[in-house]
C-alpha cells in the first residue's frame, strides 16, 4: 500500500494555495517577525545573534522535528536529539576535524549529503522499531535508543573516538564566503530554518500530512479506510529525520566540535522541553520554546544572583518552569498566547455587540 | 509454563539445553581447553554471581516501575530519582541510628509517603492522559535531582553494610584445583546473596499478594479494565494510591539496596531508571514475572558483557531489548491484549 493515497481526500480543510497566496494571508505579526529576522545582524552584536538567536533556531529545529511527530502524528520520539548528533558526528568522521587520524577529510559537499541520508536511516530505522509498540511505549523505547547511542558514543574509540569526541570542525569557506563568520553563519541557519519551517507547514496539509493527523485520531478508522498507519508513521520518523540531520549539521559547524554530551540524556530531555515548552500544537511553538531555553540558560546565573538565589540551581528553574507549563497549560507558551488572543476577541466582540444593541434602540 | 513447552517444544529444548549447558558449566572443575575458552573459572562464576544479584536489584527498581505502569499507564519517569532519593534517605538514617535495618524500614515509608503525594498531588487531577503524566514525571525528575544535588551535593556515598551481613561466604562451588588436588571453593560477599534472597522472597510475596489475596485481585481487575473495576463500586483511586505507594517505596527501598553493594552519587537515577526502561521492555510492561525475567537477563547481559567484552557492555543490553522488540514487541511475558 503507498503511502500517499491517490483517491481525492475529501472536505480539506483549506485548499492548496500558491506561495503567494500564503504570504499574502499571514498576519502582520508573521511580517514584523520576519523583517526583524532579516535585519537582525544590523541590530545585534555577534554574541547575541550566534550565541541566542542562531543556537536557538538550530535547537529549534530539532524541537520542530519532534514537533511535527508528536503535533501531527501523536508520536512523541526522544530520538531527534540523538539523529541530529549521529549527522554531526558523521560531519566529522567523514569531513575534516582536528583528529586526523580518524576524520577522513572529505569536502563538504560530499561530507553533508551523506551524512544527513545516514542520520535520516537511522531515524527512520530507530522510528521503524518503535512504531511497532503504542503511545507511550515509544517514549521509553526511544529514550533507550537514545542512550544506547550515547553510550555508544562514550565507549566506541575506533569511530567515535570515545569521551573526547571531535573538535576542529570548521564550517566550509564556499562562494568566497567563510560561513563560520557570525552574520554568514546567522544567515544560513535562518535559511535552514525558514525552509525547515516551510516544509512542516506545507507537509501538514499536503495529503500525506492530513492522513497523519488521521493516524494521530483514530488509527483503527484510518486503517479501516485503507490507509497503512504504520508505514505513515515510518514516513513521519523519515521527513522529520531530514530535519534534525540537518540541523545537526548546522550544530557541529556552530558548535566545532560534537562529543557524547552532544547527545547525552540531558540534551534528549531538553529537546522534549523545549517542544512541550513552546507548544507541540503549531509548527512556530519550537522555535518560541528554543528562544526562551536559550534565553534562560545564557542568563540563568545573572537572573538567579539578581534575585538572590545560587546561581547554580537553574537546572531547578526550568525544571519548575516545564513543570507548571505542563500541568496548566498542555499546549504551551503558544497555547496561552492563543487562549490570550482568543479572549481579548472575545471580549472585543462582546463589546461591539453591548454598543450596537445598547445604540440600535433608539 | 508445561503449556509453553507443548506450544514452542524446540525452543523449550533449546532453553533446556543451555540451562545444562550452564549448571555443567557451575559445577565441573574446568578443564585447559575450557579455561582457554571462557577464561578463568573465578571469573566465569563472580561475573554470574553478580549479574545475578545486581538482576536482583533491578528487579526490585523494575517491579514497582512495571505495577505502576500496568495498573495506571503511567510511564513513571522520576522512578529513578525515587531510588536515588531512597538510597540518600537511607544513607541519613543508617548514618544517623547506624541500623541498616532501620535505614530501609525508613526508606521505605518515607519514598512511599512521597509517591502518594505524588499521586494525589499530580497524577490525579490528569488520568487518562497518558503523555502528560509522562511529561509531568519527566519534570519531577527535573527538580528532584537538582533538590539532590543541593542537599547531598557531588559526592559518592556508600550505606554501610551492617555487621552481620559483612564479609565473605564460601560458596559449594570448586573454582579449581590446588596442586596436591584439593578443591578451591568459590568465596562471595555475604551482603549480595541476603539481597538476592530477600528479592526472591519479595517477588514470591507479591505474587502472591497478586494472586492470591483480595487487595491483589483488585489490582488485576484494575489492570485488566479499570473503568468496569471502579463501575462495580470499588474506591479505585485508593488502589491507585496504594499500588503507587508501594511502587515508590520499593524503588526506595532498592535505593538503600543499591546504596549499600553499589554507590550513590548524582546521575545514578538515570542509570537505574534507563535499566527498569529496558527490563520492563524486555520482559513485558506490566507483568511481574516479566520484570523478574528481564531484570535478570539484563543483569547477566552487564556484567558478563563488562568481563567478556568491556568496550560494548552498555550496547549488549540494549542490542538485546532491540531484539525482543523486533521479535516479540510486547515483550517476553506479557499477554497481547
Amino acid at each position: 500500500m503507498a503511502i500517499a493515497d491517490p483517491r481525492p481526500v475529501i472536505d480539506v480543510p483549506r485548499p492548496r494555495e500558491s506561495l503567494s497566496e500564503l504570504l499574502a494571508r499571514q498576519g502582520t505579526g508573521f511580517w514584523v517577525v520576519v523583517v526583524l529576522l532579516l535585519v537582525m545582524p544590523a541590530l545585534a552584536n555577534p554574541f547575541w545573534l550566534v550565541q541566542i538567536v542562531a543556537y536557538a533556531m538550530i535547537l529549534g529545529m530539532i524541537a520542530l522535528s519532534l514537533m511535527f511527530l508528536g503535533g501531527y502524528g501523536g508520536i512523541v520520539s526522544l530520538v531527534q536529539m540523538t539523529v541530529a548528533a549521529f549527522a554531526a558526528y558523521l560531519v566529522a568522521i567523514l569531513g575534516d576535524s582536528a583528529i586526523t587520524q580518524i576524520s577522513m577529510k572529505w569536502p563538504w559537499w560530499m561530507a553533508v549529503p551523506v551524512a544527513v541520508v545516514l542520520a535520516t536511516a537511522f531515524g527512520t530505522l530507530s522510528g521503524a522499531l518503535s512504531v511497532r509498540t503504542e503511545g507511550i511505549y515509544t517514549i521509553m523505547i526511544t529514550l533507550a535508543i537514545a542512550s544506547a547511542f550515547y553510550y555508544l558514543c562514550l565507549q566506541n574509540y575506533t569511530i567515535f573516538n570515545g569521551f573526547s569526541g571531535f573538535n576542529g570542525v570548521l564550517p566550509p569557506v564556499f562562494l568566497g564566503v567563510n560561513w563560520g563568520e557570525s552574520i554568514p553563519f546567522y544567515y544560513l541557519a535562518l535559511v535552514c530554518t525558514a525552509l525547515s519551517y516551510w516544509a512542516v507547514v506545507y507537509c501538514a496539509r499536503a495529503p500525506f500530512g492530513l492522513a497523519l493527523q488521521g493516524t494521530r485520531d483514530n488509527p483503527r478508522r484510518m486503517a479501516a479506510l485503507g490507509f497503512d498507519v504504520v508505514a505513515h508513521r515510518i514516513a513521519a520518523y523519515a521527513f522529520a529525520s531530514v530535519i534534525a540531520a540537518f540541523a545537526g549539521v548546522l550544530l557541529v559547524w556552530y558548535q566545532r566540535q560534537v562529543s557524547p554530551g552532544t547527545a547525552g540524556i540531558g540534551p534528549v530531555v531538553d529537546i522534549l522541553i523545549i517542544a512541550v515548552v513552546g507548544g507541540l500544537s503549531r509548527p512556530i511553538g519550537p522555535f518560541v520554546g528554543a528562544l526562551v531555553y536559550v534565553v534562560l540558560r545564557t542568563f540563568s546565573l545573572d537572573l538567579l544572583t539578581a534575585a538572590g538565589l545560587d546561581g547554580r540551581r537553574y537546572q531547578l528553574v526550568i525544571g519548575a518552569g516545564f513543570l507548571a507549563i505542563v500541568l496548566f497549560s498542555p499546549d504551551g507558551l503558544v497555547g496561552i498566547w492563543q487562549r490570550l488572543r482568543e479572549r481579548h476577541r472575545r471580549s472585543r466582540e462582546a463589546k461591539a455587540a453591548e454598543m450596537r444593541i445598547g445604540g440600535g434602540e433608539p | 509454563m508445561s503449556d509453553f513447552i507443548a506450544r514452542r517444544p524446540i525452543w523449550s529444548l533449546v532453553i533446556l539445553l543451555l540451562l545444562g549447558f550452564l549448571l555443567l558449566l557451575v559445577f565441573t572443575v574446568w578443564t585447559p581447553g575450557m579455561e582457554a575458552m571462557f577464561g578463568r573459572k573465578r571469573v566465569f562464576l563472580s561475573a554470574l554471581f553478580n549479574g545475578i544479584t545486581l538482576g536482583a536489584l533491578y528487579f526490585l527498581v523494575a517491579s514497582g516501575f512495571t505495577l505502576i505502569f500496568g495498573l495506571m499507564r503511567n510511564v513513571n519517569l522520576a522512578h529513578g530519582s525515587l531510588y536515588l532519593f531512597g538510597g540518600y534517605v537511607g544513607y541519613s538514617v543508617a548514618s544517623l541510628t547506624g541500623s541498616w535495618l532501620i535505614a530501609l524500614i525508613a526508606a521505605f515509608v518515607i519514598v512511599a509517603l512521597a509517591g502518594i503525594l505524588m499521586q494525589v498531588l499530580l497524577f490525579r487531577w490528569m488520568e487518562g492522559q497518558d503523555l502528560r503524566q509522562t511529561l509531568v514525571t519527566i519534570g519531577v525528575s527535573i527538580i528532584a535531582a537538582d533538590l539532590l544535588l543541593w542537599s547531598y551535593g557531588g559526592d559518592t556515598f556508600q550505606v554501610t553494610t551492617p555487621e552481620w551481613l559483612s564479609g565473605p561466604v564460601q560458596l559449594p562451588f570448586v573454582v579449581g584445583l590446588r596442586s596436591n588436588g584439593d578443591a578451591i571453593m568459590m568465596t562471595y560477599p555475604l551482603v549480595r546473596i541476603a539481597i538476592l534472597i530477600g528479592a526472591i522472597i519479595l517477588g514470591v510475596a507479591m505474587w502472591l499478594a497478586l494472586n492470591r489475596t483480595r487487595v491483589g485481585m483488585l489490582v488485576r481487575a484494575g489492570v485488566d479494565d479499570r473503568d468496569m473495576l471502579s463501575a462495580t463500586g470499588v474506591r479505585v483511586q485508593l488502589v491507585f494510591v496504594m499500588v503507587f505507594a508501594f511502587g515508590a517505596g520499593l524503588a526506595g527501598l532498592a535505593g538503600v539496596v543499591g546504596g549499600t553493594f553499589q554507590s550513590l552519587q548524582p546521575g545514578e537515577d538515570t542509570k537505574i531508571l534507563l535499566s527498569s526502561l529496558v527490563v520492563v521492555i524486555v520482559g513485558g510492561m506490566g507483568s511481574i514475572p516479566g520484570a523478574a525475567m528481564g531484570a535478570l537477563i539484563v543483569g547477566l547481559a552487564e556484567q558478563f558483557g563488562s568481563v567478556y567484552m568491556p568496550t560494548y557492555a552498555v550496547m549488549l543490553t540494549f542490542i538485546i531489548m532491540v531484539a525482543v522488540l523486533a521479535v516479540r514487541p510486547q515483550g517476553l511475558a506479557a499477554v497481547r491484549r
